[in-house]
């Protein structure tokens, strides 16, 4: 059983299915995205139990019953989550083939903890690969985002 | 009138983006699953193939009728080669697909791949370009007489003279290393039959229709029987152009097997197998007059392409871009250049964003830099003495450059770096034991070039046109089909923008259709930066026919003059008059009351484009720190004056400059495939293959100039790879200027820590 | 890159892990702790283990504790754990500054200390600080608890002093007095990529001069190690620049380093002479 976005998925796998993959391929969540299968590029981040994780290097059999939060549970239906807007506004995506891995990996880190300086999000936003827009409109989205999530909080 | 264009309106790309519903071609689900058992060695004879008991397995012994992939080029001094889909008798690199096996899920069609037996007999590879080269070779395709795929050679009449009456000669050798676009999206197909006998080819693509004629060819089945979409793609940057023999496998199985398969490929696949690009020695000399003037210029072109061509641009496509646009952006009379690419047992080689010219920028980038220094002048100098600053300019090889700001570009990013309180600074440091350096690249982009450039390099197949469907609905949305494929680029975005304000509706009421062959028209896909200017010319032409006819149903529904109309918001006015009607009332008309005009029913306009290409230009200005007991390089500050003519969505543009920036900065330090002598590819990793994070990408600072040409009719000049060009030559011009106090001097890319290591070794004995 | 099939064994005590693997270690069966290492040598199938024994819900191995003097950081303790100090002092500063190092947050918040050590990576931060402090690994088969002492413990690249049926249950490391100091570097291509070279250096100063000196490194050869020789050239020095240029010259000097396709035996002997004298300056900022 995996508990995604508040939502129950009953389903069998074998163990070596990684949970990036079952998310995709047997829940039918396929805004996670695959881009390497060895932990460095980050576009499969997904949050498992409060914190981002890379969702190619946990098997989906860890992860039953813990409450794993995806790209797609991101939005509050019509309202988008700060860092969405923020993303839109600041062209921090261009292919957007790596931004749901973005959008987690922030989203986790600015919800602990709104504060993060510069310095911390740049070293956080550095957790990941993107090809198409050389970082900077990713970090003025995710400060951006930040003092939304600030005043909100 | 402009309401849209030269606004930064947020992507209509977005929304979907941002909720994870974008869709992917590794989205799909499928019946069966692919894996392709490749080769193990860099050369070889293929024995046998022993595939575990029940598996399905195709080899070449099973494609039978199947033709394999040749790229032509019609030119004398050109050999083709042939690509089979699945090797027939030898193996040409590491990563050569020799077989495809079937499971009924990734993870099991790789242990079956992982169970096929392969009995190759292994024999010397040729990994470099001094070996291909060396009289007792072996060659890589048998049949050859050495190899030599391409062999270009020119020399302009007065070069001897201008050469021998020269103040100097200058020399310059540099070495672009192997590299790798690297897409964080790996290729993808998908492949699915239907009962019509139909199959849908869902991929990766930069360019669905080319694809689809390629693959039909190939297969030997009518292309009518074949659709390719490309969905959302995720990064191409030149790897997803070329035909993938993958892909047309996959097509194949689907009609064997009468059913879904998928092929998602791995990084690893991808690092060894799709295409490399850039692997490029350039050697040029340059013969300086006493004032500093580049009177006569003599290159030498050695490309590494790999063991095949990519179709459609060829094996000659690195080789014979240097060799046409070597010079650059300086106003040289006489040039020679050989331009030769040869096949080794690597990986194919094919187009990566910037092309061949991140490598020749860095030759010619070099040269003036080392030739400022020998005439004792500033680098910004030398260059003044030198930039086309006359237009139309004819380069010596016959290149017209259209109206462009060379000079005026340059000036601007100098004004913005004041490089005068940099150098004070940089002598300060010097003795606190820092080396700071800065470094310009000047440089200009040829991009959206119609099919005569592509017919005068002899390509058997000549890209260039686009045409637009548009269609207003009675509803009064439009409707542009396109056959340009973008990936990131926002197109949907800026194509709206253009539409919008030639029509006179609001952008939100434009959508772009894309990426499918059963909905678009014809169309070459999206590389060279091209899309814009020429996808977003036809759909120029085509939104300003629509404009027309509107003005005149307006007009009789309006009783006025057509010359009157205006259509501006949504609404068409009759000047001066509040008489006004809604367009989206004009467009239910035109269907629905057809009969009240004279005109064709209906709302569709088609056009085309092909222009003859143009220029934009660029100054890039990297300021470096480098660490010299590390090697480490810090870009402290890297600035950018570009010249794309009209910028239709300027953050957009901003967005192209620095992810080409970004990747441009890769190349110069960081990215590189390396292989080992016994071919053996070393980089399969993305912890040995080093794309740079966040941490490594500094912010940049962007200046824009708007010179106009009417080379472009929407006024905007193609961007897309200049990032990727300038850069590298930028940062290693700075690292060079860096470490000037130690006389060390580095020419290749990417300046890794051990390749600064090695220059400071060098320079100390 | 889709590992090879496995049974995974979820088990929710050291004696079951210890149980399972005294049953399956034989036939390849492996502990699974963060899978930062183990799963991506899966995924290139460098790694085929047929059993895995999944520790990460064994309850009360996720945090550290003081005892008797010392740091005992169980099994399942995560590398993001040490972010903020684990305890008070200089070793939790220091601990907390050689974190943001390994990798980047989502590993770190997968990834466990004990798995770094027993993986022995040669470039990997935690055993250098395991080597520095002479701290003790604790390790479980089915004969009973024996306990490591880091100069033992790390062996060649990736290969260690524990056995294949053995459990690595904690680390410990002795505490450190207040007015202990510590300095880090290490130089690696990108932030948060494995080191090139490491240096760790300790000392206490007493009336002026350095008193139990300790340095380490890591990164250049097969396994991390203290260089007591080298060590003596600080002790009962007082700290200033010349020292440590001199020190870091002897540590280039000793070293025999490892070569790769990035990094020649000279440039490394470079880099590792370049951070040991940063990470002594840092041990007196
Ligand atoms: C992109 C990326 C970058 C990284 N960069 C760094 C870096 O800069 N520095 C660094 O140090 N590390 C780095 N790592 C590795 C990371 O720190 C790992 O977490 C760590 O090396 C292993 O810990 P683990 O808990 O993940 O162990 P696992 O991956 O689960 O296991 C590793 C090995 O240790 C064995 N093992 C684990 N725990 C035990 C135990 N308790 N008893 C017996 N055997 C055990 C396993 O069987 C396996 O063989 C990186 C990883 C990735 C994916
Ligand atoms: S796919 Fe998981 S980190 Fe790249
Ligand atoms: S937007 Fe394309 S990879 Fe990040």
């Amino acid at each position: 059983m995996l508990h995604v976005n508040g939502v129950d998925h009953l389903v069998c796998v074998e163990a070596r299915r990684s949970l990036a993959d079952t998310l995709r391929q047997d829940c039918g969540l396929t805004g996670t995205h695959v881009g390497c299968e060895h932990g460095v590029c980050g576009s499969c981040t997904v949050i498992v139990d409060g914190v981002a994780v890379r969702a190619c290097l946990m098997f989906a059999v860890q992860a039953q019953g813990l409450p794993i939060r995806t790209v797609e549970g991101l939005a509050c239906g019509d309202i988008l989550h700060p860092l969405q807007e923020a993303f839109i506004a600041h062209h921090g995506l261009q292919c957007g083939f790596c931004t749901p891995g973005f959008l987690m990996l922030a989203a986790a880190a600015l919800e602990q903890d709104a504060w993060l300086d510069d310095a911390a999000i740049l070293d956080l936003v550095s957790s990941n690969l993107c090809r198409c827009t050389g970082y900077q409109t990713i970090l003025a989205a995710v400060k951006a985002a930040a003092i939304v999530m600030r005043e909100e909080a | 009138m402009t309401t849209w264009v030269g606004r930064s309106i947020r992507r209509f790309e977005d929304p979907a983006l941002v909720r994870g519903q974008g869709r992917f071609t590794a989205d799909l689900p499928a019946a069966r699953w692919v894996r392709f058992v490749r080769s193990p060695v860099a050369s070889g004879l293929v024995e046998r193939i022993t595939p575990p008991a029940g598996s399905v397995c195709i080899t070449h012994a099973d494609l039978v009728g199947v033709r394999p992939i040749k790229p032509m080029l019609d030119r004398f001094d050109y050999v083709p080669i042939e690509q089979p889909l699945l090797a027939k008798a030898c193996v040409r690199y590491v990563g050569d697909l020799v077989a495809a096996v079937l499971g009924t899920t990734a993870a099991d069609a790789e242990d079956i791949a992982d169970q096929v037996l392969l009995d190759i007999t292994a024999l010397q590879p040729v990994m470099d370009t001094p070996s291909a080269l060396a009289e007792d070779a072996p060659v890589v395709h048998a049949g050859m007489s050495d190899n030599i795929v391409v062999r270009a050679q020119m020399c302009t009449p007065g070069h001897a003279q201008a050469w021998a009456a020269a103040d100097r000669i200058i020399d310059c050798d540099i070495r672009s290393h192997r590299q790798s676009g690297q897409p964080i999206e790996a290729r993808a197909a998908h492949a699915a039959w239907d009962s019509s006998g139909r199959v849908t080819l869902t991929c990766t693509a930069q360019m669905p229709h080319l694809m689809r004629t390629a693959i039909a060819d190939l297969l030997d089945m009518p292309e009518a029987d074949l659709r390719v979409v490309a969905p959302d793609v995720g990064g191409g940057f030149g790897q997803k152009m070329s035909l993938a023999p993958e892909y047309a496998l996959v097509v194949w199985l689907a009609r064997k097997f009468r059913t879904s398969i998928a092929w998602v490929e791995d990084r690893r696949e991808n690092l060894m197998a799709s295409f490399h690009s850039r692997d490029l020695a350039i050697s040029v000399q340059g013969a300086f007059d006493a004032q500093a003037r580049l009177v006569a210029l003599s290159g030498d072109v050695l490309a590494n392409v790999g063991a095949y061509a990519p179709y459609p641009n060829t094996a000659a496509v690195e080789p014979l871009m240097s060799f046409a646009e070597l010079p650059g952006p300086y106003a040289v009379a006489e040039y020679a250049c050989l331009a030769r690419g040869v096949v080794t047992n690597t990986c194919a080689s094919a187009p990566y964003r910037g092309v061949s010219r991140p490598a020749l920028t860095l030759a010619m980038e070099r040269l003036m830099d080392k030739a400022a220094r020998s005439f004792g002048l500033l680098p910004e100098e030398i260059r003044r003495r030198n930039l086309v600053q006359q237009f139309p300019h004819t380069s010596p090889t016959g290149l017209i450059y259209d109206t462009a700001s060379y000079r005026e570009t340059m000036e601007l990013a100098l004004r913005v770096a004041d490089l005068t309180r940099f150098r004070q600074r940089q002598v300060t440091a010097r003795v606190e034991k820092r080396y700071l350096g800065v470094g310009i690249a000047t440089f200009c982009e040829r991009t959206g070039y119609g099919s005569p450039a592509f017919a005068a390099r002899g390509m058997g197949v000549t890209p260039g046109w686009e045409t637009v469907q548009l269609a207003m609905d009675p509803s009064g949305f439009v409707e542009a089909r396109i056959g340009a494929s973008p990936h990131g680029q926002g197109l949907r975005t800026t194509l709206a923008q253009i539409i919008a304000d030639a029509v006179g509706i609001v952008p939100e009421r434009v959508r772009i259709i894309h990426g499918d062959t059963d909905r678009t028209p014809y169309g070459w896909g999206t590389f060279a930066s091209r899309s814009l200017v020429i996808s977003g010319g036809a759909c120029l032409i085509a939104a300003q026919q629509l404009h027309t006819r509107l003005c005149r149903v307006a007009s009789i529904m309006l009783e006025a003059a057509e010359a009157d109309i205006e259509l501006r918001d949504g609404i068409a006015r009759v000047a001066g008059t509040d008489r006004t009607i809604a367009i989206a009332d004009i467009a239910r008309a035109s269907y629905h009351g057809a009969h009240r005009f004279a005109e064709s029913p209906g709302l569709q306009e088609t056009a085309s484009y092909d222009p003859l290409g143009t220029f934009s230009n660029a100054t890039h200005i990297a300021f470096v720190d480098v660490d010299v007991e590390t090697c480490a390089v810090r870009i402290e500050r890297f600035i950018v004056a570009e010249d794309a003519g009209r910028l239709i969505n300027p953050m957009i543009v901003d967005g192209q400059i620095r992810g080409g920036v970004a990747q441009g900065i890769a190349n110069a330090l960081y990215e590189e495939i390396v292989y080992d002598e016994h071919g053996d590819i070393l980089t399969t990793t993305l912890a040995d293959f080093l794309m740079p994070t966040a941490h490594e990408i500094p912010p940049l600072e962007i200046h824009h100039l708007e010179t106009l040409s009417d080379a472009s009719i929407i006024g905007a000049k193609g961007l897309g790879e200049g990032g990727t060009i300038g850069a590298p030559a930028a940062v290693l011009n700075a690292i060079n200027d860096a470490l000037q106090p130690f006389g060390a001097e580095l020419d290749a890319m990417p300046a890794t820590p051990l390749r600064i290591h090695d220059a400071l070794r060098a320079a100390r004995t | 890159m889709k590992p090879s099939s496995f049974t995974h064994h979820e088990v929710g005590s050291i004696d079951e892990a210890v149980a399972a693997l005294a049953r399956f270690s034989a036939e390849g069966g492996r502990i699974l702790a963060g899978g930062q290492s183990l799963v991506p040598m899966m995924a290139f199938r460098l790694a085929q283990p047929t059993h895995l024994i999944d520790i990460n819900r064994i309850p009360g191995l996720d945090r550290p504790r003081l005892e008797a003097g010392e740091l005992v950081i169980p099994a399942c303790v995560r590398h993001a754990g040490f972010h903020q100090q684990v305890i008070p002092g200089p070793l939790g500063d220091m601990l907390a500054t050689v974190v943001r190092h390994i990798a980047h947050v989502p590993i770190r918040n997968r990834g466990t200390f004990c798995g770094s050590i027993a993986h022995a990576d040669p470039s990997a931060e935690w055993p250098v600080v395991l080597v520095a402090l002479d701290g003790v690994v604790v390790a479980r088969g089915v004969a009973g608890t024996r306990e490591i002492p880091a100069a033992a413990f790390f062996q060649g690249i990736m290969t260690t002093a524990l056995a294949e049926h053995e459990m690595l249950t904690e680390i410990r490391l002795p505490n450190a007095a207040a007015g202990q100091r510590y300095g880090f570097c290490e130089h690696a291509r990108r932030a948060g990529d494995y080191a090139q070279a490491i240096a760790l250096a300790g000392w206490r100063i007493s009336e002026g001069v350095i008193r139990q000196a300790r340095l380490a490194i890591g990164g250049v050869e097969p396994t991390p190690r203290r260089l007591p020789a080298v060590e003596a050239l600080l002790d009962g020095h007082a700290p200033n620049d010349a020292l440590f240029s001199e020190v870091a010259d002897a540590v280039a000097h000793c070293v025999t380093p490892m070569e790769d396709p990035q990094v020649s035996a000279s440039l490394r002997r470079d880099l590792l002479r370049a951070t040991t004298r940063r990470a002594l300056q840092r041990a007196c900022a």
